[in-house]
């Protein structure tokens, strides 16, 4: 670029990281208005802090337990990426196996519909009951987040424009005859067409799927909490409760939802990343 | 080559070409001219082998052993240009798909960019161009593979008068230079007398060819041509008997 453009980008510049300040301020003020609105109550009102616990005092026990919380926060977080990494190979690979053959997509898929519908809750129990209770939560978060992944990205290698798929076979060499040469065009057309014409649809499914993954988690570590030696954020809510120490039920609760906010904006990144050369989601409006 | 009474009915029933029979001659620019929904786009796919007919047959009239695929090249309505590529990966795709890799096929890429004049675009996106560039594109992929036959399905009907009077003429410059048959589908009267050398006009669904008219002036087409006194007659010809034929069919 030549330095008059630069110069006639700046004003545009300006007003974009001012609005985006602005964006991330507004919330911010918001939040700080309401803890110490929060703060100011219970300090007047004097709740016992194992009713309501003050901000502050959450503050002091996230730092005063913070080696128990960061080990619980980790084990957590691990169940939920392995789970999210699980689904996204299944998912992935299964749709791919659809897209290339119908029977196994009849034979298979009516299995993935019925594991999506059965409420995960209601599965934890029998899976700790089998598995070893690590591999339980794992499961569980790999339930839940396997099915948007799937049908996402079955939808995405679908929705390919038919004039596009033509150009295959008006410039592509005659497929060869019988089963292999079909397999041949379809395994083609899904490299070059499908694949990337999906990617949108995946990374949609992606987001659905990292929240999943996280709640799947939560709930399998929530199941075998009663039962059990677990050491997850979830299952330091439920001991929390039982031993009626709230500061610190708070303080893993906050955690928790940080955890999902920073994966939240990982897989907002993720597909700006993938998709911000050419897809209509990750363009931005000119100035 | 030639279409021998061909006819086309849908899996759903609709009757969409019935007893067509046409020749297309060698080098010639030949226009499919008829009102919408009679057929033209369903003649063209069969021309390009893309559907096959339900009755009659497509023949080559020339050396009838070589591979007929290779030399088609054919241009949809819509630019289809996949949104992921950039306009030099799209003018790629049908090179790639024959196995010349990226590297080899840059030459070919950048000459037919050059040649429909969005050379400097080689590395844009889709969304970056205008209708009229991406329809550029997609003509520079149908040029990649220095097809004996052309083949474009309104290619232009999208666009405004103005890029399509520069298309028309751009696209009669290009077939200069390379010296292809062209198969044109249109619904513009004036587009067709402009462009062709011979005007077939079909009839309403099922289509069926109701007259050919030669378009005699082979002189330059240009903005005198457009302006002159042979062309509007030409003009009135063509729509008598495109209205005549499909007052005909309706009746
Ligand atoms: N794939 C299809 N299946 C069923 N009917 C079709 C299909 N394609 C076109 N038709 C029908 O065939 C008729 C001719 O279509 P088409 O060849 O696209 O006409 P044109 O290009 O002249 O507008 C129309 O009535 C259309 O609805
Ligand atoms: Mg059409």
């Amino acid at each position: 670029m030549s330095a008059p453009d630069d110069h006639s980008d700046t004003p545009q510049a300006g007003t974009a990281t001012a609005s985006t300040a602005l964006r991330i301020a507004i919330p911010l003020g918001v939040l700080i208005v309401a803890l110490g609105a929060w703060e100011m109550s219970v300090r007047l009102t004097s709740v016992p802090s194992y009713i309501l616990p003050a901000p502050s005092v959450i503050g002091r026990t996230m730092v005063a337990d913070w080696p128990l919380l960061w080990g619980s926060l980790q084990v957590t977080l691990e169940t939920t990426l392995l789970g999210l990494a699980l689904a996204v190979l299944g998912g992935v690979g299964l749709a791919v196996l659809f897209s290339l053959s119908r029977i196994v997509e009849y034979s298979l898929y009516p299995f993935a519909i019925v594991l999506q519908v059965t409420p995960v809750i209601a599965v934890a129990p029998l899976l700790l009951i089998y598995l070893p209770q690590n591999v339980a939560v794992l499961a569980c978060a790999w339930i839940v987040a396997f099915f948007p992944v799937l049908s996402n990205t079955m939808l995405g290698l679908r929705s390919v424009d038919r004039s596009l798929l033509e150009l295959f076979a008006l410039y592509g060499p005659a497929p060869a005859p019988g089963i292999w040469g079909r397999f041949r065009l379809r395994a083609r057309t899904l490299w070059i067409l499908r694949a990337p014409a999906a990617l949108p649809a995946f990374m949609a499914g992606l987001r659905i799927a990292t929240g999943l993954s996280l709640i799947g988690a939560v709930v399998a570590e929530m199941a075998a909490g009663s039962a059990g030696a677990g050491s997850g954020l979830a299952y330091r809510i439920i001991e929390s409760q039982y031993r009626l120490n709230i500061p610190r039920l708070f303080a893993a609760l906050v955690l928790l939802a940080g955890v999902g906010v920073i994966l939240f904006l990982a897989m907002a990144g993720l597909s700006h990343l993938a998709l911000r050369h050419w897809h209509e989601s990750e363009r931005r409006p000119e100035p | 080559m030639a279409l021998r009474h061909v006819g086309k009915t849908y899996a759903n029933g609709v009757a969409a070409l019935s007893d067509l029979s046409l020749t297309v001659v060698d080098n010639e620019f030949l226009s499919l001219l008829g009102p919408s929904g009679c057929g033209k786009s369903t003649a063209l796919r069969i021309l390009a082998g893309l559907i096959a007919p339900t009755a009659g047959n497509v023949v080559w009239t020339d050396d009838s052993s070589a591979d007929h695929r290779g030399q088609i090249g054919f241009v949809f309505q819509d630019p289809t240009l996949m949104p992921w590529a950039t306009v030099a990966d799209n003018v790629w795709l049908p090179l790639r798909l024959r196995g010349v890799g990226r590297r080899e096929a840059r030459d070919r890429i950048g000459e037919s960019l050059n040649l429909v004049g969005i050379g400097d675009f080689a590395d844009a996106f889709p969304h970056e161009l205008s209708g009229g560039m991406k329809m550029r594109a997609s003509l520079a992929r149908a040029l990649v593979v220095r097809p004996r036959l052309l083949l474009m399905d309104e290619p232009f009907a999208a666009l405004d008068e103005l890029t399509r009077f520069r298309l028309n003429d751009d696209l009669l410059a290009v077939r200069e230079k390379l010296g292809c048959t062209v198969v044109f589908v249109t619904h513009s009267v004036f587009e067709s007398v402009y462009l062709s050398d011979r005007i077939a006009v079909m009839t309403a669904r099922p289509g069926a060819i109701a007259a050919e008219v030669p378009i005699d002036p082979h002189g330059p087409r240009d903005v005198n041509f457009r302006t002159s006194a042979p062309y509007a007659q030409l003009c009135r010809d063509v729509s008598d008997r495109l209205a005549s034929r499909n007052r005909a069919g309706e009746a």
